[in-house]
């Protein structure tokens, strides 16, 4: 018995310990942001492997999504004889919710992933440290743009993810299924706030963009210079970041949504 | 007044650091001219390269003095310790290239970042740092094209971009083969005295530091033990001199890590293992 609260005290203090570093580190990052700004010759590079390099799987996983929710989409609303609604389903679905959080989820495991790699491998490597000898602050050097970047290029990735959804249902439940097209693109037109639907998300990706940006840099920095160390900060990356995508769309969809009933 | 040039470069007084519990340095106490090579040597673990950081100001000492051109290191920060560190080059043991860059770029980083030199006077730079090291040839290569010798011959033109005043080695010669280590000491002498620098070389290549330093420091248990020149220790019949320069694997630095007598162990008592 003491042994087990032992433990879990232990834990408990592990824990703490880590999130008060990562606090620090936030904040120290976000000190350097500034100047990672003035530097586009460093930025630009990172959003385009974050961003740019992330599209294809943003794109083709939008376009699957969008075309499974127009097929289970319309098999329940023609039940209810509302098949004409599955533009505004669809589009709700995607700029609320799937666009942010699934686009979030993408890009942890595939950017997220590799930046932690690249900076932990950087580590091990004693390229930060080199850097640190040369008077060059890796923080502002390396992490900072980094994490620019997935501030930049998730709200980005997020608003293609949906319109690749919507396409994707155009062509199933339009082209494939035959929902008239002026009530599939009319609905979503009624539907859609651009304040409430549009901005909301894009929020939501822009939270996640600072969340998974973070945690990808700070476990990169943090990793042991050692070939499990970078492996498992590569796997916690995906891990810490995916729940933290999914916790934080909880609470701000109920920020966001509550006041509306 | 004494001319601040004859004052010692580092000076360490009664130096106290180590890892967690651990002291790694106790009581080490060290001082350097100017212009002089010096070879920090020991066996592995025992604080040659925690000298390094100390010096670099990457850690700070729990008690005494670490002083660089009379600045205590670890009081320095921010601004001031990388003004500092911006003339003291360190060559790390594997080299630290950057790998997303070519080996052009990794030798122009210093200029890019601490200077606001237009690209073309970079270019010559670069190219003269890189003749310095034979290596104007390979320029356009990825460090990953190089090998480990020549890598590390690209991160001294790096570590020298700036003229440093002093120039620390970790390790210089590991890994190398004869010739590549000859190369690299050659090159730690010439650029001493063609740049008036101070250099200090934390290394257990024997050989290749009686060619090339003007001083020989031993380390052991944390402190200095023995300091002198190539000559004495090429001449000693010091036990533990000759132990290290000779590498003999028993004598006064015993080959077993400390244990539980043998028979005891085997017998069943002692630790978990038992």
């Amino acid at each position: 018995m003491l042994d087990f609260l032992e433990g879990l005290g232990g834990a408990t203090l592990r824990v703490l310990a880590r999130l008060g570093l990562a606090s620090r580190f936030f904040v120290t990052v976000l000190a350097r942001t500034p100047g990672a700004l003035r530097r586009p010759g460093l930025l630009i590079p990172q959003v385009h492997f974050a961003g740019v390099r992330s599209l294809a799987i943003i794109v083709v996983s939008g376009l699957f999504v969008g075309m499974v929710l127009a097929v289970q989409g319309y098999e329940v609303l023609q039940r209810f004889g509302s098949a004409d609604s599955l533009g505004s389903l669809v589009a709700l679905s995607l700029v609320r919710e799937l666009g942010p959080v699934v686009a979030a989820l993408l890009f942890a495991g595939r950017a997220g992933s590799a930046v932690t790699a690249e900076i932990g491998l950087m580590r091990a490597t004693e390229q930060l440290a080199a850097m640190d000898m040369m008077a060059v602050d890796p923080v502002a050097r390396i992490v900072a743009p980094r994490f620019l970047a997935a501030v930049v290029s998730l709200p980005i990735l997020a608003a293609i993810f949906s319109s690749a959804g919507v396409l994707g249902a155009y062509l199933v439940g339009v082209e494939l299924i035959g929902i008239d097209s002026g009530a599939f693109w009319s609905q979503m037109q009624a539907s859609v706030d651009f304040r409430m639907d549009v901005l909301n998300g894009l929020f939501k990706a822009l939270v996640f963009g600072v969340a998974a940006g973070l945690i990808c840099v700070f476990e990169g920095y943090h990793a042991a210079p050692t070939a499990e160390g970078v492996s498992g900060a590569t796997t916690r990356t995906v891990v810490i970041s995916s729940l933290s995508v999914l916790t934080l769309d909880f609470i701000l969809t109920v920020l966001m949504f509550r006041g509306l009933n | 007044m004494s001319d601040p040039l004859d004052a010692p470069l580092i000076e360490l007084k009664d130096v106290r650091f180590g890892y967690g519990e651990r002291a790694v340095l106790d009581g080490l106490s060290l001082s350097v001219p100017r212009g002089q090579i010096l070879a920090v040597m020991g066996g592995s673990g025992n604080g040659k390269t925690s000298l390094l950081g100390l010096l670099g100001g990457r850690y700070a000492a729990w008690s005494g003095s670490v002083q660089v051109e009379g600045q205590e290191v670890g009081r320095l920060s921010g601004a001031r310790l990388y003004a500092l560190r911006r003339r003291v080059g360190m060559l790390f043991q594997f080299g630290a290239l950057f790998t997303d860059l070519s080996v052009f770029d990794n030798v122009a980083f210093p200029y890019r970042e601490q200077t606001s030199l237009p690209e073309s006077v970079i270019r010559d730079l670069v190219l003269m740092k890189l003749e310095a090291v034979g290596l104007r040839g390979a320029a356009g290569s990825t460090p990953s094209q190089l090998s480990g010798g020549m890598a590390r011959r690209v991160a001294l033109a790096r570590a020298i971009a700036l003229d440093p005043m002093l120039m620390m080695y970790d390790e210089p010669f590991t890994g190398l083969d004869p010739i590549s280590a000859g190369i690299i000491g050659r090159l730690i002498q010439r650029l001493n005295a063609a740049f008036g620098m101070t250099s200090l070389i934390v290394t257990h290549d024997v050989n290749e530091t009686l060619r090339i330093a003007d001083r020989i420091v031993l380390i052991s248990e944390g402190r200095i033990v023995r300091d002198m020149t190539p000559q004495e220790l090429r001449e000693s019949d010091d036990l533990f001199i000759r132990q290290f320069a000779d590498g003999l694997p028993d004598g006064p630095v015993p080959f077993h890590y400390p244990a539980t007598p043998y028979a005891r162990q085997l017998l069943g008592e002692g630790d978990a293992h038992a």
